[in-house]
């Protein structure tokens, strides 16, 4: 098998599958219940956010431990627009954001939110100058991803921090979910009030995440209850799935410090050997995040390019998982200004620390093949 | 090229005479200590320097550590080469553009090995010229330069730093004798603690704690902030003193307002004990004066009354913002604030004495006989050692 929908989702590293058990059978006991029992669960999610805070290089009551990124993205901006809907209702954002970030500003509009969603140029980046001047008196949040899940554009996320650090009475909510672990992030900037991150992006199990928010910044609930997580975030802990997110976090970290260049090599490799193709047309930037890979092949439908390589037991994936299954036009792709027929055939291959050389060459002749043959059926 | 070694500096050892020696020998154990994770990591002391020798490793995590090491006042990463004018330019190069982005800079020569063939002068006008031919945009400002440019030429070879980064001063831990520290969970103690170890001191702590009115939690939370100051030092033994039994006679036997005067002599006599046993010789207290009723002139008198062990008090003189802020520096804060109940916040009298009389507490003790209550509670302190915790291992396992 060659994965190469790694943005999709990552197959779970064994260590952190092991910690997840381990932390199950024997640190059952909910975390709040004041026996011993309980106190040794407390105990556990205390040292796991205790290390994710030091990775992170913030404060522990600063880490929100969730059940992933939609959930994360939704407690951001859902929660700053009713915390603070009173110092206004704008709220800024991009048109290539992921769709729980997207439709959250969207169902927003509904509940007489204005939502100004920037465009971007062709690749795939807003303008610090647009974000600056689109900044009014009654804007309350700016939401910008970190590492686009399409294409892979870097947003300029640093010159918005500065931006966001001059106008205290704004938040700035950062999506990094697909940036985590590849392309780092001062997290401690003072701009940035929250931040997004999910789990199984980095080899983690599905339902964990979580999300930085920082000690200043006040959030609307929306899970009202037993007052866990510093009460941002009422339910059972769930203390395997944050002790296994926080040792995927390590374990990814650890592989950005020594992988990263082979990963940029790697991509590099697949980017030189797509634009050799007859046919296929490159839409990531060229100074993207080193682990996505968009391309459109114009005249063939990306699902049945899907399938024919699923069937040689390779796979990648056409826009984003969570809305591949909506309409045909990439919203991503036609921000970028491309093409009707371009931006509705797009295909993403993306890849991990343990994709190989090996399984590039492998995909590429495979995709060389592909074509070939469908091209000759369809003539 | 790249950054080999980190250069330390230390800053009132070198004020030190004859033990001097005593000292450096001991800050260097300390740093092989720190370090012992990196285990291609040396420590080495010539003449005047120590160097920590990277051998590869990434010199990012190993800066932070020496940030947090008594005896250190600075350090540089430094790049050594052989005593060779091209290698040194080549050196000094690599150090200036690898500092943070600066505007201006200056060079500084000191050539400890005279038989170096260049005079530091004519070294000084060579490597700027160097410096300056083969960078954009950077000047040279001798005055306030952003970064310095430090070239010393020793006999073993030449050494060049571009950088610097203080360290917490204060001396080597474990040169000044062990002291008792009386940990309570609040914010005080241990930045106490913190503040003796500065002065070269090791540290035991004692706590006192009353199950079942205090809960495991409360004992965890002394635990984890006695965890937090082995980071600046070595494991640090806590003796967990049963305090129940003591505290609930107290309460019995003496008139209520006097009763913290006498639980907090009790716990002096206890922790002279502890300091008997384990030939230590003073006891510390996060005391600040006025801050609360036992911590007022009188009640210091009384307290003091029932030893003779010396009493170091770090923080006597400190406003409780400051002491907050050294709390949240050593990290010790988070945990400070967890909401348990300690032994001392369990049976608060409504109206605690603030001028306690040595001569009305001395009534009070002599009409019952507390020894055989103290003997008891003696018996009764576990110790254990925290940062070789065998449940953390298994946490740290699952991280």
């Amino acid at each position: 098998m060659i994965y190469l929908d790694n943005s999709a989702t990552t197959k779970p590293h064994p260590d952190v599958l092991k910690s997840y058990v381990q932390a199950s059978e024997q640190f059952f006991a909910n975390p709040s219940s004041i026996h011993q029992l309980g106190g040794q669960a407390e105990r556990l999610l205390l040292r796991a956010r205790q290390q994710a805070a030091d990775i992170l290089h913030v404060h522990e009551d600063e880490i929100i431990f969730t059940s992933g990124g939609t959930e994360g993205n939704n407690m951001a901006i859902m929660g700053v627009a009713m915390q603070h809907q009173r110092r206004g209702k704008h709220i800024i954002t991009s048109e290539i954001e992921h769709p729980s970030v997207y439709d959250a500003c969207k169902g927003l509009e509904q509940l007489g939110f204005e939502i100004t969603a920037l465009p971007v140029d062709a690749n795939g980046q807003v303008s610090v100058e647009e974000v600056k001047k689109s900044i009014r008196n009654d804007t309350i949040l700016i939401s910008i991803m970190h590492v686009n899940n399409e294409i892979g554009s870097i947003q300029p996320i640093q010159e918005i921090a500065e931006i966001a650090a001059t106008h205290p009475k704004l938040f700035f909510h950062v999506d990094a979910v697909q940036g985590l672990g590849k392309i780092s992030l001062n997290l401690y900037h003072p701009g940035i009030d929250i931040c997004t991150l999910s789990g199984h992006k980095i080899h983690g199990v599905r339902g964990t995440g979580m999300v930085y928010v920082a000690r200043s910044t006040k959030l609307f609930p929306l899970l009202q209850g037993g007052g866990q997580e510093y009460g941002r975030r009422s339910g059972t802990e769930n203390l395997a799935g944050s002790v296994s997110m926080v040792k995927a976090l390590r374990l990814m970290m650890d592989r950005e410090k020594t992988d990263l260049e082979h990963l940029r090599m790697l991509y590099q490799q697949l980017r030189t050997k797509l634009e050799q193709i007859d046919g296929v047309m490159i839409n990531s930037p060229i100074d993207g995040a080193p682990h996505i890979l968009n391309c459109s092949i114009p005249g063939l439908k990306p699902e049945v390019v899907i399938h024919a390589l699923g069937k040689r037991d390779i796979y990648i994936s056409t826009k984003s998982a969570c809305s591949s299954k909506q309409s045909d036009i990439s919203r991503v792709l036609a921000a970028c200004g491309y093409s009707r027929e371009r931006a509705s055939s797009g295909l993403r291959i993306s890849l991990s620390y343990d994709t190989t050389t090996e399984e590039i060459t492998t995909f590429i002749e495979a995709l060389k093949e592909v074509i070939q043959h469908l091209k000759e059926i369809l003539e | 090229m790249e950054f080999d070694h980190l250069l330390i500096r230390y800053g009132e050892i070198a004020l030190k005479g004859k033990n001097q020696k005593k000292f450096l020998v001991r800050l260097q154990e300390n740093i092989q200590h720190a370090l012992k994770d990196y285990s291609a990591v040396k420590v080495k002391r010539t003449q005047g320097r120590m160097f920590v020798l990277l051998n590869g490793q990434d010199p990012e995590p190993i800066m932070e550590r020496c940030q947090h090491i008594f005896g250190i006042h600075s350090f540089s990463l430094a790049i050594k080469v052989e005593n060779d004018l091209n290698r040194i330019k080549e050196a000094a190069l690599y150090a200036l553009k690898n500092a943070n982005h600066p505007n201006t800079f200056k060079v500084t020569v000191r050539r400890v090995n005279k038989g170096f063939p260049y005079r530091s002068q004519e070294l000084l006008q060579e490597l700027g010229a160097h410096l300056l031919m083969h960078t954009d945009n950077i000047k040279v400002d001798v005055h306030h330069p952003d970064v310095e440019v430090k070239v010393e030429i020793r006999a073993e070879g030449t050494y060049i730093t571009s950088g610097l980064t203080f360290g917490l001063g204060g001396l080597p831990v474990r040169t000044g004798g062990k002291t008792l520290l009386l940990l309570s969970g609040g914010i005080d103690s241990p930045v106490a603690g913190f503040l003796a170890m500065k002065r070269g001191v090791e540290v035991e702590a004692v706590h006192f704690h009353s199950p079942p009115f205090t809960s495991e939690r409360a004992k965890q939370k002394v635990i984890d902030l006695a965890e937090k100051l082995t980071y600046y030092g070595y494991p640090i033994k806590i003796h967990l003193v049963p305090f129940t039994k003591l505290q609930q006679k107290i309460y019995q036997e003496i008139p209520e307002s006097y009763a913290i005067t006498v639980m907090r002599r009790m716990m002096m006599r206890i922790s002279e004990a502890i300091c008997r046993n384990q030939d230590i010789l003073s006891i510390t207290t996060g005391e600040s004066l006025g801050q609360v009723a036992s911590q007022t002139m009188e009640s210091m008198n009384t307290i003091n009354e029932v030893t003779n062990y010396p009493i170091l008090r770090p923080l006597i003189a400190m406003d409780k913002d400051d002491i907050i802020r050294i709390s949240k520096q050593i990290d010790t804060y988070d945990i400070s604030i967890r909401p348990f109940e300690d032994c001392c916040t369990i049976f608060v009298p409504k109206a605690p004495k603030t001028n306690p009389k040595r001569s009305k507490v001395n009534y009070f003790e002599d009409k019952f006989d507390f020894t055989d209550l103290l003997e008891e509670t003696m018996q009764g302190i576990e110790t254990i050692e925290a940062g070789t915790d065998k449940q953390e291992e298994a946490f740290r396992d699952l991280l």
